[in-house]
């Protein structure tokens, strides 16, 4: 009797789990089966759901179906293309001069850029205790004292909520929130460069909030509508007008951000009342829209929910894209209310080995493909075509691959006297152009994305990628410092070239002609653990190739960033993500007024050249056209011959999706595309059910092997006892 | 013994300011006021005037250890050390750098912590010393031997090992529990089987071994002969006697990890998707929030002292002939 007991546990195990329904490793509530949600994971908790302070993609999962700013981009149109979101029309700027009198585009006499937004009448916001209002209609929640909050832990504990309609003031009081004294705003610096009379508001903020906290009112609220902006102001109920500084046609992407989403002013000022930061009760943790969805549920730690907001007008889905978008059923919802989902729930998931088997089980609708799991997920043909393996073709999982609107680049820094380009002399600028472009022959981009991206990703011949304008495919794109056209592909070329190049930059066989010292490169980066140890041999044997002996300093990512910030690295690998589909977004990369060293630009390599400045200006006022393009492959054979970066590889996007999940089309510029998503909750029902079985004769062999292995000791036990007894 | 306990706690006071001390130094040390906004602002186009400002509202403005620029006392209170210590022995945390109240974080992740500390530590605690009184029991048989020659391969194996293999075994390949993730109430069981499972399986040969030794060593003590030879059954003996005299080591080892319990496993939790304070401390470290690192270290201290204060109190309990003073 007393062995039968060991089994007992497992088969109280069996017996709970048994309750949990058809399948026992479901992570979600049982109630929530067969429902219309979608099931998605993240990793880093989000820091900032303010709008006017989120800047990293993984904060836009949530915010961009939460907030509308003006514009979108159209979800199934390639290039990207700018479409209305609430805006009734994608604005055209109309130019001013200086004395405010409307000139031609073209005119030179251009000082200003007015875009005149109007939005849609009748959107709604969320339901929102802010807005919610007593029998008399005053706000119901305005003036609320700490000892009222007292108790309160979240927005649902306020028992009434409401909504209004969004109106233009709603974009103005945001556009005034860029510049609040107290709030963070990343592109704070680039706006008030543009925007009129933003820098001189901040200005005042600054003074008046100065001000109230002498006064005592350190966190009080900060009335921005007290204070008028030249640049942004409503014109009525449904118009608002952006005067910008100059020409500046990309501040029309920028319109397509949750920068530039409403933020209505009652729900600023319901925040702002006193003891809300206390019970982290902010706009930084609740975000309010007008968006498909509300977020009901954030407790970054473990989830975070997403549902339909009741008020959302059902925006229709798109019924044009590419032409292979029909046969793609992308166009099957064409003219449907959107959202199709009803629900959102992103689990917090910190290692990919779970997150990963979790997507296998149906426990998630779609999922990155990580290195370790590339061979199980992904086949390539022998055209190098991408496909998913037999084990996830049986399952209906399919491949999505997109070429991301992304560069990873290898940076010469300029002012370094040995691989720079700032050198005074001319001779010496000339040797270390040659021995740059032989370094960008030898690093072999095309076996780095082979052995370390699994093939995903395709060399790059300049810092603009595909699909954004300025890309330019085929030979007369190609780096023809780096590349020959060869039988209709780009071909790196010889080492021997390199070796040429090295020689004439005046170190033959790797050595210094004049000193005969071995030449000596040093390469910063933060890859320094066992992990990363494949990677820089590898980058060794590429430097190796011509001779070159390279020191690799690794270090953490802050100092790495500093000796970038202070010019001190001489060369280093890095990425940059666009934040918008122009090429300017790219070709500010190499922007001499924008050096990190010098401005803390976002030019890390320090690249100056004048011509290449003065074009950069041209390119950057211009509409998308052959005069711009002419003038970016001119800003292109500079950029090559110069070869201030080793232009690396364009990732590609690689993303797997259950059979049951519709309507998903790799966007690498929108960040609001649940809306557009549908799934078949009945089918994933089906697959789980199928696919997650419990087996329970392991329970069996558990509960015999530990009998078994209980048995002997039992037995010698007695034995011992008996002898004892006897003795 | 209430003399021994104040003593006890104003020694800690010292020591408390010592582990402050180092933290903060082994913090500044890798970051900077300036690598700390950087990280909260993001990489892209931040400018100088955003991170002063950042600085500024956060107090990271000021000197480090000694302020050259103030007067009197104020050279070392006007310091980012003492602003950001002196707080903490009221054990008010103040806010993490994103603006997030670090005293609510923390009370709201102790519970799932718990959750799976609490289980492990009484479950791991009864398996292993029950596994060692076997062993003991059977000293210098073939089954002590090979349970040895067990609990060397299983201390051996590394726990990262035993959490992948048992989410694949039990979770992916027989479909019993859920791979990861949380939930409240009693719906929480299903989610800390395993963690539990694995957590107690990883401890049992290092702490089989560590507790086997302590027996051994008091079986061969005279007041065992005697009791032996009283005619006690080996059962008796063991539990009785042999167990009642092992406490004071065992205890040694037990009695100090109590309060650790509430700090949570950095591993587990990552593994699990616990949301505890383990994942709280590690998402701290990568997101080099020096305000929750630094509370989180100092409660870990402040349990500590406590689980050390609580050892010596509880060899009183066990061992009438223990005195504190």
């Amino acid at each position: 009797m007393r062995a039968l007991s060991c089994p007992v546990p497992l088969l109280a195990l069996a017996i709970l789990l048994g309750g949990c329904g058809e399948v026992w490793n479901n992570p979600y509530p049982s109630q929530d089966g067969g429902g219309n949600i979608l099931y998605s994971a993240f990793t880093e908790r989000p820091k900032h759901l303010d709008p006017v302070q989120s800047y990293s993609e993984d904060e836009a999962e949530f915010n961009s179906q939460i907030y509308e700013p003006p514009l979108q981009y159209h979800y199934l149109k390639r290039p990207y293309e700018l479409a209305p979101l609430t805006a009734e029309a994608v604005p055209r700027p109309r130019y001013e001069d200086a004395a405010e009198r409307e000139v031609a585009a073209d005119s030179p006499k251009a000082a200003f850029s007015v875009y005149e937004i109007r939005i849609r009448p009748g959107i709604l916001y969320q339901p929102h205790p802010a807005f919610a209002r007593d029998g008399e209609g005053r706000p119901r929640y305005q003036d609320i004292s700490r000892e009222e909050l007292q108790g309160v832990h979240s927005l649902r504990e306020f028992p009434h909520s409401g909504t209004r309609e969004l109106t233009a003031e709603d974009y103005v009081y945001q556009i005034k929130r860029l510049a609040h004294p107290r709030l963070h705003s990343p592109v704070f610096g680039l706006m008030s460069e543009y925007i009129v009379g933003l820098k001189e508001f901040a200005g005042r903020l600054k003074q008046a909030d100065a001000a109230q906290a002498a006064a005592g009112g350190h966190s009080a609220w900060l009335d921005l509508t007290q204070f008028p902006l030249d640049g942004a102001q409503a014109i009525d109920r449904y118009t608002y007008r952006i005067r910008i500084k100059g020409r500046y046609p990309q501040f029309a992407y920028w319109l397509a951000m949750n920068f530039f989403a409403p933020v209505p002013i009652e729900v600023d000022r319901f925040f702002a009342q006193p003891g809300m930061i206390e019970k982290n009760l902010t706009l930084d943790w609740y975000p309010v829209g007008t968006g498909p969805y509300m977020l009901t549920e954030n407790n970054p730690n473990a989830r975070m929910v997403l549902e339909r907001n009741p008020n959302y007008r059902g925006e229709p889905y798109p019924a044009e894209g590419e032409p292979a978008d029909a046969g793609a059923g992308l166009l099957a919802d064409a003219g449907k209310r959107m959202p199709f989902v009803d629900k959102v729930v992103y689990s917090r998931e910190r290692e990919g080995i779970p997150y990963w088997n979790k997507f296998l089980q149906g426990y998630y609708d779609s999922s990155g493909i990580s290195s370790d799991s590339f061979d199980q997920a992904v086949r390539l043909s022998v055209e190098g075509e991408a496909g998913v393996s037999p084990e996830m073709a049986r399952k209906g999982i399919r491949l999505e691959t997109s070429i991301g609107t992304a560069t990873r680049y290898f940076a010469f820094n300029w002012l370094d006297p040995l691989v720079g380009g700032s050198q005074p002399d001319a001779a010496a600028r000339e040797r270390a152009k040659k021995l740059r472009q032989a370094i960008s022959i030898a690093l072999d981009w095309e076996e780095f994305i082979s052995i370390f991206a699994n093939g995903r990703g395709i060399s790059a011949q300049g810092p603009i990628p595909p699909g954004i304008f300025g890309f330019k495919a085929g030979e007369a794109g190609i780096n023809p410092v780096v590349y020959d056209w060869s039988n209709g592909a780009p071909r790196r070329k010889s080492i021997e070239v390199a070796r040429r190049l090295l020689a004439e930059a005046g170190y033959p066989d790797g050595r210094d002609a004049a000193s005969g010292l071995p030449l000596l490169l040093y390469l910063d980066t933060t890859d320094r653990g066992p992990g990363d140890k494949p990677r820089l041999d590898w980058y060794r044997k590429q430097f190796a190739k011509l001779s070159i002996q390279l020191e690799i300093r690794g270090t953490d990512y802050n100092r790495f960033q500093e000796k970038v910030r202070k010019g001190a690295a001489q060369m280093f690998a890095w990425g940059w993500n666009a934040d918008y589909p122009d090429p300017e977004n790219f070709l500010f990369l190499f922007h001499g007024p924008q050096s990190r060293a010098r401005t803390q630009g976002e030019n890390a390599a320090n690249y100056a050249n004048p011509e290449y400045d003065r074009l950069f200006h041209q390119v950057k006022h211009m509409e998308n056209g052959p005069a711009r393009q002419a003038l970016i492959d001119r800003m292109m054979g500079i950029l090559h011959e110069d070869a201030p970066w080793s232009f690396g590889f364009h990732p590609k996007d690689y993303g797997l999706l259950h059979g049951w999940v519709s309507n998903l089309k790799p966007n690498n510029m929108a960040r609001n595309g649940l809306k557009y998503r549908r799934i078949d909750a009945a089918l994933r029902e089906r697959r789980r059910a199928e696919w997650n079985r419990p087996v329970l004769w392991p329970l069996g062999i558990v509960a015999v092997l530990l009998v078994a292995s209980a048995a002997p000791a039992v037995w010698g036990w007695r034995q011992r006892e008996q002898s004892r007894g006897c003795g | 013994m209430l003399a021994y306990v104040i003593r006890r706690l104003l020694h800690a006071i010292p020591i408390l300011v010592g582990v402050n001390l180092l933290t903060f130094t082994l913090f500044f040390v890798v970051n900077t006021p300036d690598d700390m906004a950087r990280m909260q602002l993001g990489v892209k186009r931040v400018t100088p005037e955003a991170i002063e400002k950042w600085k500024a509202e956060r107090g990271y403005d000021k000197p480090l250890l000694f302020n050259g620029n103030a007067e009197g006392a104020a050279r070392l209170t006007r310091t980012i050390f003492f602003e950001k210590s002196a707080k903490l022995f009221v054990f008010d945390f103040g806010r993490a750098d994103d603006g997030r109240d670090i005293g609510h974080e923390i009370r709201t992740r102790m519970g799932p912590s718990l959750a799976i500390a609490l289980p492990t530590f009484l479950l791991g605690l009864f398996v292993t010393v029950s596994f060692a009184l076997l062993l003991a029991f059977f000293r210098a048989t073939y089954l002590d031997f090979w349970g040895v020659v067990l609990c060397v391969a299983m201390m051996s194996i590394s726990s990262l090992f035993y959490i992948i293999g048992g989410q694949y075994l039990v979770s992916k390949v027989w479909h019993l529990v859920p791979i990861s993730g949380y939930a409240g109430g009693l719906d929480a069981a299903r989610f800390l089987l395993l963690p539990v499972l694995i957590s107690v399986v990883a401890g049992i040969g290092s702490s089989t071994r560590w507790y086997r030794t302590i027996f051994l060593e008091e079986i061969g003590k005279d007041y065992v002969r005697t009791a032996r030879a009283k005619g006690l059954a080996e059962a008796a003996v063991l539990f009785r006697h042999v167990l009642r005299n092992a406490m004071i080591p065992i205890l040694t080892g037990v009695v100090v990890v109590i309060p650790l319990l509430f700090m949570g496993s950095l591993l587990v939790e990552s593994f699990f998707g616990i949301p505890g304070l383990g994942s709280y401390t590690i998402d701290a470290i990568n997101a080099q929030d020096f305000a929750v690192v630094r509370a989180m270290v100092f409660i870990g201290s402040v349990l500590y002292i406590v689980g050390l204060l609580l050892t010596d109190l509880s060899y009183t309990l066990v061992d009438p002939r223990v005195r504190l003073q």
